[in-house]
């Protein structure tokens, strides 16, 4: 088994390493770890906003650029987070806490640099992760039913709209309207068209990119705009060779590393829990098992080491279930499952023998972004932070003439600009109302197979609907849907206690703007 | 009284799905619904819209002022709120009956007006900028169907 593996992966490199897909893989990591470092700017916006661009590039470049801007935003959120004690973007959002008292002390430099180490170590175990698990969870797809697939998208809708930000029950209504705007255009099996309330150009359903670009772009610029962050940047002058951590860090953090990558690596594989429940679990892990647990807060480096490992191996390992599956855990994952779809390619368990060359490939890429970003992060940091001082009021203008000039551009059609803008007025409404709007795509994108699947589950099963728990027939639907009422009991049973004994008082600081978990 | 807003503000959440949902189920019964074993084109967008109902009631019924996520409702924002819907209108408009170059420019232009450092000077060279960048990069260099300038629409 390791010995294909090998040889996979060798042909991922041969793939990866043609000159225009390493060239897509740089511009990505470049404009994802830029992204990153930006407040007010995050890797969701950039994908969607991106995401036109790559209609006209070949579906392996696409890729590679798209998961290069994710995996590059997590390097850029840790600088924002330790130099500038901004928790702009919720994976990082813990690693201010002991990030920023370092910085005052003048050890931004050495945090920085502990954090870039470390960051590689989670992402190489992250991918090698999926170099093995990804074709095993594929061997046991392929002999999924519909009705498997069915229970198993149920899960991932569960889990990811439940386990996100903010109130579940609100998470859950989103992904039900993901799932109705998703119905959105023809039947696929009569034509009819549905919900289209006459208008001719919802034919074909709404376009990934106007929902995308409408929730994420839009809705987030009517949010942030005139809310503005005020941040000090007399700490965040950081030379080049204040970065390399001294043999006591170093050692300090050997641990912390190993802890906070296993840590991430084990959230990623349970669906709807991302990086920023890692990086929460890791940091409360390592604050309980250290002998000097009063140092936390104060500055200890290992609250920067462990949750930055955990979550750079959650964000890699993220893509397992994506590439393999085909079920999304997060929007970004989502938004990168919708670029393939609309390449022409079918998600799911037949994607790595069908399309060999975007899994391998893509694994391969993370290797060089990940190498890229370790080179670029050093040198960059200091035109980053310079970056910082752009005001969100040039920000905004511009990145809203790129979602109208990308939505135009995906079909030369403006009623989807028209849309985009219906759709991020309507956003912003469900932000007022205090829903995060992004399980919504989760639903959108999980819709129209969801059905498919469960239309045909139906059908063989002679319209019955015991089918998904039928213990003999298809164990693996039961223990999906065991695992599905599991997850809604839990949230049932935090509920009754929350309103027994009130609130609980929230551990780690409230992180602003960015609808994404 | 932001206390009262909250508790408020899960009932309209709820209603606002119970009425989406309300629609959603409408628009199913115009087609064929079928039986669970041949499901017609309205069976699941009854079925959701109902669920999408109970969920809102649900919303609506656990409603609390102690809501988790404290987040205080944000002050009326409505220059910013307009300019950020002007300025894709704009687009719109003028990128049909007036080309790429007008539409890009009135769209960056009336969208940094919403924010309240702005000046009319300076809104104005950050449209150009966005403008001479914007029309080489997507006319010139991505080739997007768009003209640069005409009159009249096409």
């Amino acid at each position: 088994m390791i010995e294909t593996a090998l040889t996979d992966l060798w042909y991922g490199f041969s793939v990866a390493l043609e000159p225009h897909n390493i060239l897509w893989c740089f511009v990505g990591v470049l404009v994802g770890n830029m992204v990153g470092v930006l407040p007010g700017m995050g890797p969701v916006a950039t994908i969607s906003i991106l995401l036109p661009l790559t209609f006209g590039m070949k579906p392996v470049a696409a890729i590679l650029m798209l998961a290069g801007v994710y995996y590059g935003a997590q390097y850029g959120g840790a600088i924002c987070s330790i130099l500038l004690n901004l928790p702009c973007h919720p994976p990082h959002a813990v690693t201010c806490l002991d990030g920023y008292p370092l910085t005052k002390q003048g050890k931004g430099g050495t945090a920085l640099g502990i954090t870039v180490i470390g960051s590689f170590i989670g992402a190489s175990f992250g991918i090698t992760e999926m170099i093995f698990l990804a074709p095993l969870l594929v061997s046991l797809a392929l002999k999924f039913g519909p009705s498997e697939v069915c229970s198993l998208m149920l899960l991932g809708l569960l889990a990811g709209s439940t386990l996100a930000r903010g109130s579940p029950l609100k998470g859950v209504a989103m992904t039900v309207l993901g799932l109705i705007i998703g119905i959105c255009g023809a039947d696929i099996e009569t034509g009819t068209p549905r919900l289209t309330f006459g208008i001719m150009e919802l034919y074909d359903g709404v376009e990934i990119v106007a929902l995308a670009l409408g929730l994420f772009g839009i809705a987030e610029f009517m949010k942030s705009v005139n809310q503005n962050v005020t941040f000090d940047t007399k700490y965040a002058n950081v030379k080049m060779r204040d970065m390399w951590p001294s043999g006591a860090d170093i050692k300090k953090s050997i641990f912390p590393w190993i802890r906070g990558t296993l840590i991430g690596s084990l959230c990623a594989l349970i669906p709807g829990t991302g990086p920023t429940i890692a990086s929460f679990v890791s940091y409360a892990t390592e604050k309980k098992i250290s002998r000097t647990p009063e140092r936390f807060g104060m500055g200890a480096i290992e609250g920067v080491a462990c949750p930055e490992a955990s979550t750079h191996s959650s964000v890699q390992g993220d893509f397992i279930p994506t590439m393999s599956l085909g079920i999304p855990g997060d929007t970004v994952m989502a938004l990168l499952l919708g670029a393939l779809m609309i390449q022409g390619i079918v998600p799911g368990p037949q994607l790595i023998s069908q399309h060999p060359d975007i899994f391998w490939g893509l694994i391969a890429s993370f290797w060089i972004g990940n190498i890229m970003l370790v080179v670029l992060n050093v040198p960059m940091i200091g035109l980053w932070v310079k970056l910082l001082a752009v005001p969100y009021k040039y920000l905004y203008p511009s990145a809203l003439f790129f979602v109208c000039i990308g939505v135009y551009g995906a079909n030369n059609d403006m009623f989807q600009v028209g849309l985009t803008l219906v759709i991020g007025m309507f956003g912003y409404i469900l932000l007022l109302l205090g829903f995060h709007p992004a399980p919504i795509l989760l639903g959108f994108v999980l819709g129209p197979r969801f059905e498919e699947n469960f239309r045909r589950a139906m059908l063989i099963s002679r319209g019955d609907i015991w089918v998904f728990v039928d213990i003999k027939n298809h164990p693996i639907s039961t223990l999906f849907v065991g695992l599905s009422a599991l997850l809604i009991g839990v949230q049932i049973v935090l509920w009754l206690r929350r309103s027994k004994f009130g609130p609980r008082v929230p551990a780690v600081p409230a992180t602003p703007s960015e609808a994404e978990v | 009284m932001i206390g009262l807003f909250r508790l408020k503000r899960d009932y309209y959440a709820g209603a606002l799905m119970i009425l989406l949902g309300l629609i959603a189920a409408h628009d199913g019964t115009n087609y064929q619904i079928g039986t669970l074993q041949h499901m017609g084109p309205g069976y699941f967008p009854i079925a959701l819209g109902i669920l999408l109902v109970f969920l809102g009631m649900l919303i609506a019924g656990t409603a609390s002022t102690e809501d988790a996520e404290a987040s205080a409702l944000p002050h009326a924002e409505w220059r910013g709120w307009l300019c950020i819907i002007a300025g894709p209108a704009a687009f719109i408009l003028l990128g049909r009956y007036g080309g790429m170059l007008p539409a890009t420019f009135a769209c960056v232009f009336i969208a940094s007006l919403g924010d309240r450092q702005s000046t009319l000077k300076g809104a104005a060279i950050l449209a150009t900028g966005v403008t001479v960048f914007g029309v080489l990069l997507f006319h010139y260099l991505l080739k997007i169907a768009m003209p640069v300038l005409t009159w009249g629409g096409v």
